[in-house]
């Protein structure tokens, strides 16, 4: 089950798990990615709150937690290699969390909800 | 932004799918196909920009070229006409009111192109310091409307695509002509350190250019995002960014286009002293060795984790594959090779200081 964020970021939810990245809309909209700004492995996140940065050759856009945990694993493709999210940005997350609330699942979007989201933005 | 200018070329860029933003007062295209994609058709290729937003402004009358060097930091006396001299008008404290192109037209007759989002207050400042002298300043910036083509098969693109002669046009020079019975003039300049051309023209001839240029596939059109990336690799400034009211030209390493044989001009006093003692701050170019992007305003810090300066412009670059910055910094931290860090959101990233020159010009001179 993936869940989005207000600010575009998404959660693919596997059981306690949230991989966490942006959305295909976001990295469209940012363009060429030239830097991921991610957390260290063992880093807590707070739902809400930010977390790192995607950044674009002219701006930088700061990630925020869909959800609250411990990071358990970054991908460290991005770090050399910070394309992949233009690439694929569903299959490239940028950090793996173990949820401490899953509940707070229930006040981010489901995909429908999302594009309908992203519609209301663009126009 | 009820009162966002558009230019001529407006509803061309969105029908291109550009990415607009406002800049400078106007609605603008920060990029069409990608930033870095335009970025290396201008390195390598050729592009072109709507660059309409610029401003200009003629000043002519008996006391033109004494007027112009009293408000202009370079010496346009002595010059012939149709050569350019890029410059500053600075204010009495040495900070810099706007820079700007001089064109010598003849004799008492000069063309400035000053940036458009400073068009009212230079309007301003040149009115109210023409008290005194017999000049006549004529606002241009609503009938003239601009393109820039860069980079090193520029010169081909104009002659063959355009059908302008330009061969033979110096770097810095220019040309007043007649095309299609449109007066039009012509240019070897351009802000993103390749060869190449800027045209000055009315609005239907503009139009008709780049139409042109976009049918002929020879000219890739390219958005303010990228002219960005292009003029800071090669050390050029960004009035807002390098330069500003409280930045002086000296301070900013540009005490070459301050010339101090004029006996009068203003701001002098100050520029001076900073020329003959050093400014207390300085310009420099930063590396890092991390692929984090320091951004403009971010803190830049000594050793003791003291703020010395702040980032003026910072880019991952494009022609240079490194995290790259300039920064304005006290002068004590300028030395080359001197290893100073930059704060990034959470984090402090170590950087070394360099020449703010990134990436090699390559001007057709």
């Amino acid at each position: 089950m993936i869940y989005y964020s207000k600010s575009h970021e998404y959660a693919r939810v596997e059981g306690n798990t949230a991989f966490i990245g942006i959305s295909d809309y976001a990295q469209k909209a940012l363009g060429n990615v030239v830097y991921v700004d991610m957390p260290e492995q063992g880093d807590d996140v707070t739902a809400g709150e930010e977390f790192g940065a995607v950044e674009s050759v002219k701006a930088a856009s700061d990630l925020f937690a869909p959800v609250s945990g411990a990071v358990v694993n970054i991908n460290e493709a991005l770090i050399d290699n910070p394309r992949l999210v233009n690439d694929d940005a569903m299959a490239n997350w940028i950090i793996e969390v173990e949820m401490t609330d899953p509940s707070e699942l229930e006040g981010l979007m489901d995909e429908e909800a999302y594009k309908a989201f992203c519609a209301s933005e663009t126009h | 932004m009820e009162n966002i200018k558009k230019t001529c070329l407006h509803s061309r860029h969105i029908d291109l799918g550009a990415q607009m933003t406002p800049f400078g007062g106007f609605d603008m295209p920060i990029q069409y196909s990608g930033i870095v994609e335009e970025h290396q058709a201008v390195r390598n290729a050729c592009g072109v920009f709507d660059v309409s937003h610029m401003g200009e402004v003629n000043i002519s009358g008996p006391d033109a070229e004494k007027y112009v060097n009293h408000i202009f930091t370079n010496n346009v006396s002595g010059i012939s006409a149709g050569k350019i001299l890029y410059g500053m008008m600075c204010n009495p404290e040495g900070g810099v009111v706007d820079d700007l192109l001089v064109y010598k037209r003849g004799e008492n007759n000069f063309f400035l192109v000053i940036n458009a989002a400073n068009i009212d207050k230079d309007m301003a400042w040149i009115e109210k310091n023409a008290t005194g002298y017999d000049v006549e300043i004529n606002p241009l910036s609503d009938s003239i409307s601009q393109l820039a083509v860069q980079g090193p098969e520029s010169e081909a693109v104009m002659e063959q695509v355009l059908g302008i002669s330009c061969a033979d046009l110096l770097f810095y020079t220019f040309r007043e002509e007649s095309l299609d019975g449109r007066h039009i003039l012509v240019s070897r300049t351009g802000y993103t350190g390749e060869d190449g051309f800027e045209i000055y023209a009315d609005d239907d001839t503009i139009m008709n250019m780049w139409d042109t240029l976009i049918a002929s596939g020879r000219a890739l059109p390219c958005g303010l995002g990228c002219r960005d990336t292009l003029r800071f690799e090669v050390g050029l400034p960004l009035y807002g960014d390098e330069l500003s009211e409280t930045i002086s030209p000296v301070e900013a390493g540009l005490g070459i286009f301050v010339n101090l044989d004029k006996p009068e001009f203003i701001g002098r006093d100050v520029l001076a002293v900073q020329k003959a003692e050093g400014a207390p701050r300085k310009l420099i170019g930063l590396e890092l060795a991390d692929r984090a992007i320091p951004r403009h305003g971010y803190e830049v810090l000594n050793d003791q984790e003291e703020v010395v300066g702040y980032v003026t412009t910072g880019y991952r670059g494009i022609s240079v594959d490194k995290s790259i910055a300039a920064a304005l910094v006290d002068t004590s931290y300028a030395a080359k090779g001197t290893p100073l860090s930059i704060r990034i959101r959470r984090k402090t990233f170590p950087a070394t200081v360099t020449a703010k020159k990134f990436y090699k010009k390559s001007y057709k001179k």
